[in-house]
């Protein structure tokens, strides 16, 4: 028996006034698998991701999530999935275990002392859990947000920009640790980003996205051989220029 | 795997619970907040205080009208600061942009509902528990001396403050910080035509029948026919009860719809200004 994807998008239209932010597009991601949902601003990233967790209400179509119609069912599948972005923050003044057991509380986390215990551990936060989540580091605010987001070790886990605003020591760190929890997991994770260098470390398949479509979907390694290209940025240029239609229509 | 219920039970008290708890540590945590609960119930009953001392000495009818200016501001204040105890633990969330982390969270609106309900008993407990002691203390008036009748009038404007709680809330949501000057202001509208300092005979007779549309007007008139006739006016208090359960239903309502409209417009990722 085929095993039912993690997501499934069907023909989604998000149109904001007469504007489309999302321009019917369709895909499917396999429960287990990284994908790298790549585009530049204003692709439709956001709100593709947005939808998928029932934050945003498609304008037509369709999106499944573990087996449940978002946004109608979403209170069937919430407590199974989890989000990270640098654009929703923590409450500033609560400490980082106050927010995670606040969050644990939520989610309907068992053992919640415990684990916060293991997450500050896993994440390098425990000599930090009792200080408020405001005077943090952007680093240290990262990891916090990654606790919270796998506060209830989700099997679906939707990260956008997971490492905006970091340096290059930390953002490998938070990659690191994306890449870890993923295979010990074995969750599915969706990734909005437009560092190409992440996608290309962490992702075995990517999805292009430009003006609310996707303009490519395939494995990185594929993507770059079509496109003749060495790196994903280059090929993220050459779709952002519109260069693959041009190569495409000399084909 | 940790927490993989298919089935997330319809209602938590537990997600109750932990709402309650972060605005919980988010008071403990902040003196300033914890001080404005009290600062302005105290200014205003001190400064009404010392008004109806000065009309009493002054004036036969104030003589007789006992300690209703002390009664007005103290009832008001429950009104007002239940309605904005509401409020304000709904725009921490929008302030501290954490509206995304909650909506996307297994919480149901109406737990959070719940919670911010809780909130603003436990913040009008800390503004104006001290506030009554503190009229009792200076002008000797005894707000609890109204027994069971105060059990009435504090239902039924907790009642009316949650309403429109729950529905400036909904427009927050929907349209951001900008509409957040309703939840300081919106229950300014209602101090004139629910007659909160005079009989609702003094209106014009053509606006008497928006007056007694609202709920309160009925507590404030029962407060008075209590504290100048010394009667208890159940009818009223019964009214005032089934006007509120409309206005409960409305606000819960609003606040849904609202909800779904902040879903279509997007603005549950976009909650600035």
């Amino acid at each position: 028996m085929p095993v039912p994807p993690a997501i499934e998008v069907e023909r989604l239209f998000k149109i904001y006034k007469s504007v489309p932010a999302v321009d019917g597009v369709s895909f499917a991601i396999a429960p287990g698998s990284i994908t790298g949902l790549l585009g530049g601003n204003g692709a439709g990233k956001t709100t593709t991701i947005a939808i998928i967790m029932g934050l945003v209400s498609p304008t037509s179509g369709r999106v499944t999530v573990l087996g449940a119609d978002m946004p109608g069912e979403r209170h069937r599948v919430l407590q199974r999935m989890n989000f990270e972005s640098p654009y929703v923050e923590m409450p500033m003044r609560l400490t980082i275990r106050q927010n995670l057991t606040v969050f644990g509380m939520l989610y309907g986390v068992p053992d919640l002392a415990g684990r916060i215990a293991q997450l500050g551990e896993a994440l390098d936060l425990t000599d930090l859990l009792d200080r408020p989540t405001g005077r943090l580091s952007a680093g240290q605010k990262t990891r916090v947000s990654l606790a919270k987001s796998l506060i209830n070790a989700p099997e679906l886990l939707l990260l956008d920009e997971p490492t905006a605003s970091l340096d290059p020591d930390t953002a490998d760190w938070v990659r690191a640790h994306i890449e870890r929890y993923r295979h010990t997991r074995q969750a599915t994770v969706l990734l909005a980003s437009h560092n190409m260098t992440e996608v290309e470390r962490l992702c075995e398949r990517v999805i292009i996205m430009k003006r609310g479509r996707i303009e490519d979907d395939d494995t990185p390694a594929r993507l770059l051989a079509r496109y003749g290209r060495r790196t994903l940025e280059e090929v993220f240029l050459d779709v952002a220029r519109g260069r693959g239609e041009e190569r495409e229509a000399a084909q | 795997m940790i927490a993989g219920a298919e089935n997330a039970p319809a209602f938590s008290p537990r997600r109750v619970m932990a709402m309650i708890l972060r605005y919980w540590y988010l008071l403990r945590s902040s003196w300033p907040r914890l001080f404005e609960l009290v600062y302005w119930p105290t200014v205003q009953m001190i400064t009404w205080g010392f008004l109806q001392y000065y009309v009493m000495q002054n004036a036969g009818f104030f003589a007789r009208a006992g300690s209703t200016l002390i009664g007005a501001v103290l009832l008001w204040d429950i009104l007002f600061r239940g309605q904005l105890g509401f409020s304000v633990s709904f725009l921490e969330e929008m302030w501290a942009r954490n509206i995304g982390n909650l909506m996307m969270s297994p919480m149901r609106p109406f737990e959070f509902i719940i919670a911010l309900m809780v909130m603003s008993l436990v913040r009008l407990s800390i503004g104006v528990i001290p506030v009554t002691l503190l009229a009792l203390a200076f002008f000797g008036f005894n707000l609890y001396g109204l027994g069971l009748a105060l059990v009435a009038f504090f239902i039924n404007l907790m009642l009316t403050g949650w309403a429109v709680g729950i529905f400036v809330s909904g427009l927050v949501l929907r349209n951001g910080l900008g509409a957040e000057n309703l939840a300081w202001s919106i229950m300014f509208l209602f101090m004139p035509l629910t007659c909160v300092y005079y009989p609702v005979a003094t209106l014009p007779v053509w606006l008497q029948p928006f007056a007694w549309a609202l709920p309160p007007t009925y507590v404030f008139e029962g407060m008075r026919a209590l504290l100048i006739a010394h009667s208890f006016r159940a009818g009223l208090m019964i009214d005032a009860l089934a006007l509120n359960v409309v206005f409960f239903a409305a606000g819960v309502f609003g606040f849904l719809k609202l909800l779904q409209s902040a879903r279509r417009h997007g603005s549950l990722m976009q909650t600035g200004e």
